[in-house]
């Protein structure tokens, strides 16, 4: 406040400020507020100050980030938005079409981030082919988690693909043990529908349905065949699935309980918390065919006033791209660093694995955004697609009846 | 002057609570539904648009499960919640001698929320967790009790917590009812002979109409609100089976994007309540000649 | 003769046994049901006590409803003062404070004028009064979630967003039509003749309102103020839509607590916080609880 009457007493006098003089301020809005979250994030703020500049921080848990946009919102809309916020994938345009968003291409050309990201992450932070947003992270969806003991007492080896995965499954159940640990939350639901999605009809059928929302596609056998895996797997899951939350599922299968969950890659911090070690005590395999989906965390830049704000927004997006911060920050949250020249040697062996898979799913162009958490579709097409996947899997409803709901949902919310 | 000041000031007092109430309830609601009218989606669009986001809703099968679950919830937990309130009364008019603690313990639930409570809430109905994993421990292996995770049941649940929140309220509502009877009514009739059920049932629940009204008012505008409740037990879950209208209406607005329609489905949500409370209002304040 | 009168009083005797019996059995019931029900009110409150004070290993081995092996405090002091809930980790502790500050002046503004509208609506009855005081009553049935979106444009207009002025503003509009209920429907049972004695008297408005109505009113101050008091200070819609960095209420810190979804839960710690974010609501129940019933005894019950 004090600063703020400084700088206007300093503009009316004529003194006017460079942006480069302006002391950098960013309140950042984020969800990651648990123990292991917020220490990766402090990364960045102690960074910030150690740069001159001050951070306000404005954390907003919960629903997956649900209750952030609320609060969003309401801020846009009574004309005080925060200077940064959490935004993925194309809700960021979303915002953008809103005239909300602002502009940091300068940074971005100065540190050259075409260079740095894959094309197909950058295309994420662009508004109308500018930088508007600055990556964090590269979560991996499609993994399936299996406890080595488990496996290993069994006789399996980890799944590779969906064939594999309901043998292992079926061996499983025979023994007596859960073959796959979920958590019957709609969010859940749709993370393991995409891995299965991606597996069974491929990169070119996965970006089909769920990126370009191709409607003959949408009612296709081949999306029968993923609602009948769907179904498949309903038996695998343990009676009392409903409503749990995914790191419970996650501790059923460090337990033993259960041998497999389908969950992105912050399930591995579970594992490490509890004294397993990646690789070894628990595997981490991609039933995907070499395909890749993923989910990047961002930070958008939103319009603000003043120039201390705009030098803040500065300064954070090129910070969240160095090098430091994108190694420190992923060590610590279990995904792999945006940009790709990052040494992986003290990542662990799943992080290496991720980094690996990605390389070479960009060659192959298989690189795939994750419909499930926010990358491939506008919130009221996910969301509508959402509700189809998790009320068949959560009811008798036929495979048929499901591609006719979803192609009906789908073409509802547009 | 000041004459006319003291002529006025009983609107004066009235006018800046009533203009709040007109611009921030009246003016917000209007503003919904004309907002229900466009193509909104992540911030709201003055455009109109047609009816198209009610064709929308009517296509929704999510919606009418909010609808059919708000008329379970609704029914169950009003009735449940007045019968154990009243229950509870009753039983604690009994002359107890441990009333004050078990009073409070009953009403305690007020108190919280549902960010508080939801997850031991969640722990309690969930059966491999709580009341049934508790039973098959203590030896009774046969004991079901998984409607938290049974898509036609979890609503259910909802109305256990909903009841055990609200119903120590309606309890207060009731004790404080039966406290203000008239006690020579009650005296006579005793002396008459009539048994205590009888005394109740004839006697003391009749004069208690206008308690059962207000009752009704605060448990349906809680019912109609529910949010949290359904947030912090379900999630809307198993599938969307314990959706209701008001986390539908806000699943569009803040998770979606979509906020035509959820001006659309909170229009329709004002119908209802205008539909349940007006003929309340216009009973309790027509003219009486008292 | 002699046979049937010792008959008679012995049935009489067994009779007052059987009574006696019945009564005590009756009482034993009586006392058994309500215990039940404790238990029922009770069940959330134990599981949330016992597993603050257990170890994150005990919860995870043991079962919900034992006792706690060890009685473990330290994630009560984590969640006062330590707990993350963002990048800053020192708890509860600074959003306790602004709670504070926004549910006293929101309580207290609310209260007065529900207090001033019911005394109005109640004895200074004009033509219409009742539609007005009808269109506030339905005030309260409004869904909040509807009003998030043009209350965030309001505010903005008003140079109030992200203030705690901007949220006490909001809870006082909110609040208004349930104080005015119960204000009104207390005074309402004041006989009109006192009022009339009074402006005989030559009282005028003001005076007769602080000299007769605000003195007879402290049970439906009670009532009013725990109930908008809990209303408040629970309240989590509004708090996460309309504060920023620095004004964010308790409940939004429980809620970055309990509920982050990609980071490792910590339940004692969970329990603990949201038994001392409920602290303060749960002392005023259990301390004026007494009040409260009286309260609604004096007669805003009756409608």
């Amino acid at each position: 406040m004090k600063k703020s009457v400084l700088l206007t007493g300093a503009l009316a006098l004529g003194l006017t400020a460079s942006a480069a003089h302006a002391d950098p301020q960013a309140e950042v809005l984020h969800w990651w507020t648990s123990g292991g979250e917020a220490a990766s994030v402090k990364v960045l703020m102690d960074e910030f100050a150690a740069n001159g500049g001050t951070w306000t921080d404005m954390p907003v848990a919960g629903g997956g980030g649900d209750a952030a946009m609320t609060a969003l919102r309401a801020r846009v809309l009574s004309g005080n938005a925060p200077t940064a916020v959490q935004l993925k994938g194309p809700s960021i345009q979303e915002w953008y079409e809103e005239g909300a968003i602002g502009n940091i291409d300068d940074v971005a050309k100065a540190e050259n981030w075409d260079a740095l990201l894959p094309a197909a992450i950058a295309d994420h932070m662009k508004c109308d082919g500018a930088y508007c947003a600055a990556p964090v992270n590269v979560h991996r969806i499609d993994w399936i988690w299996g406890n080595s003991k488990v496996l290993a007492d069994a006789g399996i080896e980890p799944p590779t693909t969906w064939d594999e995965f309901n043998a292992a499954a079926e061996k499983l159940k025979g023994m007596g043990i859960t073959p796959l640990a979920h958590g019957g939350q709609a969010w859940q639901d749709a993370t393991v529908f995409e891995a299965v999605a991606v597996g069974l009809g491929g990169p070119e059928f996965y970006r089909k349905a769920f990126v370009e929302l191709d409607m003959d596609t949408l009612k296709s056998d081949q999306m029968k065949a993923v609602f009948d895996q769907m179904r498949t797997m309903r038996g695998y899951v343990d009676d009392n699935f409903s409503g749990r939350d995914w790191n419970l599922a996650t501790a059923m299968v460090i337990n033993g309980e259960a041998a497999f969950q389908i969950m992105g890659d912050w399930a591995k911090g579970e594992f490490i918390n509890a004294g397993k070690v990646p690789g070894k005590d628990f595997t981490c395999t991609s039933p995907s065919g070499g395909a890749y989906l993923y989910n990047v965390d961002s930070f958008a830049f939103f319009n603000v006033d003043g120039e201390d704000n705009v030098a803040g927004q500065k300064l954070l997006a090129k910070l969240v791209m160095g090098g430091n911060f994108q190694k420190v920050f992923n060590l610590n949250k279990g995904s792999v660093p945006a940009r790709l020249d990052v040494s992986m040697d003290e990542f662990e062996f799943c992080g290496r694995q991720s980094n690996a898979d990605l390389n070479t799913a960009i060659d192959q162009g298989f690189l795939l955004p994750s419909y499930a958490h926010g990358m491939a579709l506008r919130g009221a097409q996910a969301g509508a697609i959402t509700d189809v996947v998790t009320a068949h899997f959560n009811s008798d409803m036929s495979s048929e009846e499901a591609v006719e709901a979803l192609a009906q949902a789908v073409a509802n919310s547009l | 002057m000041t004459e006319w000041l003291e002529k006025h000031a009983p609107k004066m007092v009235l006018a800046p609570s009533f203009i709040a109430i007109l611009v921030f309830v009246y003016g917000f609601i209007g503003w919904t539904a004309y907002v229900s009218f466009t193509r909104s989606k992540l911030l709201p669009k003055y455009d109109l648009k047609g009816t198209i986001q009610y064709e929308r809703l009517a296509d929704s099968p999510r919606f009418e499960v909010a609808l059919t679950n708000l008329a379970i919830f609704g029914v169950l937990f009003i009735l449940f919640a007045t019968i154990i309130g009243l229950t509870l009364a009753i039983l604690l008019d009994q002359k107890i001698r441990t009333e004050g603690p078990l009073r409070t313990i009953y009403l305690y639930p007020m108190a919280l929320s549902f960010i508080v409570t939801g997850t031991a809430w969640k722990w309690i109905l969930n059966p491999g967790l709580g009341i049934e994993s508790v039973m098959h421990d203590l030896g009774w292996t046969d004991f079901a009790f998984n409607w938290l995770v049974d898509p036609n049941l979890a609503i259910y649940t909802v109305v256990i917590a909903g009841v055990w929140q609200s119903s120590g309220f309606v309890m207060a509502l009731f004790l404080a009812g039966l406290r203000s009877v008239d006690n020579e009514v009650i005296r006579a009739a005793m002396v008459d002979g009539v048994s205590t059920p009888r005394i109740y049932m004839s006697i003391i629940i009749p004069s208690m109409a206008p308690i059962f009204l207000s009752a009704f008012i605060v448990l349906s505008h809680l019912a109609i609100k529910s949010f949290d409740l359904v947030i912090a037990l379900t999630g809307g879950g198993p599938g969307y089976a314990t959706d209701m209208p008001a986390t539908f209406m806000y699943a569009m607005a803040f998770s979606r994007g979509d906020i035509g329609q959820a001006a659309s489905s909170a229009t329709v949500m004002m119908v209802i309540v205008t539909a349940i409370i007006v003929p309340y209002l216009y009973s309790e304040l027509r003219p009486r000649h008292d | 003769m002699t046979d049937i009168s010792v008959n008679s009083v012995s049935s009489e005797k067994n009779a007052a046994r059987i009574r006696l019996a019945q009564r005590i059995a009756l009482r034993f019931g009586l006392y058994a049901m309500l215990l039940v029900f404790a238990l029922y009110y009770l069940m959330p409150l134990f599981v949330m006590l016992t597993t603050s004070l257990k170890s994150l290993d005990e919860i995870r081995t043991g079962s919900l409803l034992s006792l706690p092996r060890d009685i473990d405090f330290t994630s009560w002091a984590t969640a006062w003062s330590g707990a993350c809930t963002g990048i800053q980790c020192d708890g509860l502790q600074p959003f306790f404070w602004n709670s504070v500050l926004l549910s006293v002046p929101a309580v207290f503004l609310s209260t007065l004028l529900g207090a001033v509208n019911g005394y109005v609506l109640a004895q200074w009855r004009f033509k219409g009064s009742n539609i007005l005081f009808a269109l506030m009553l339905f005030g309260c049935f409004i869904p909040f979630q509807v009003v998030i979106l043009p209350m965030a444009i309001v505010l903005g207009k008003l140079q109030l967003a992200g203030t705690i002025g901007g949220l006490v503003l909001v809870h006082v509009v909110y609040g208004i039509g349930f104080t005015t209920l119960f204000f009104r429907n207390f005074y309402v049972t004041v006989p009109q003749e006192l009022v009339k004695a009074a402006k005989v008297d030559g009282a005028g408005f003001f005076r007769i309102f602080y000299s007769i109505f605000l003195p007879i009113s402290p049970p439906i101050i009670v009532v009013t103020v725990i109930w908008q008091f809990t209303q408040i200070w629970n309240d989590f819609l509004f708090g996460v839509s309309f504060s920023q960095a620095g004004t964010q209420p308790i409940t939004v810190a429980l809620n970055n607590i309990v509920n982050s979804t990609t980071g490792v839960k910590e339940y004692n710690v969970d329990m603990a916080a949201a038994i001392i974010a409920a602290l303060p609501t749960l002392i005023v129940y259990v301390v004026a609880g007494k009040y409260f019933i009286r309260g609604l005894t004096a007669g805003s019950v009756k409608g």
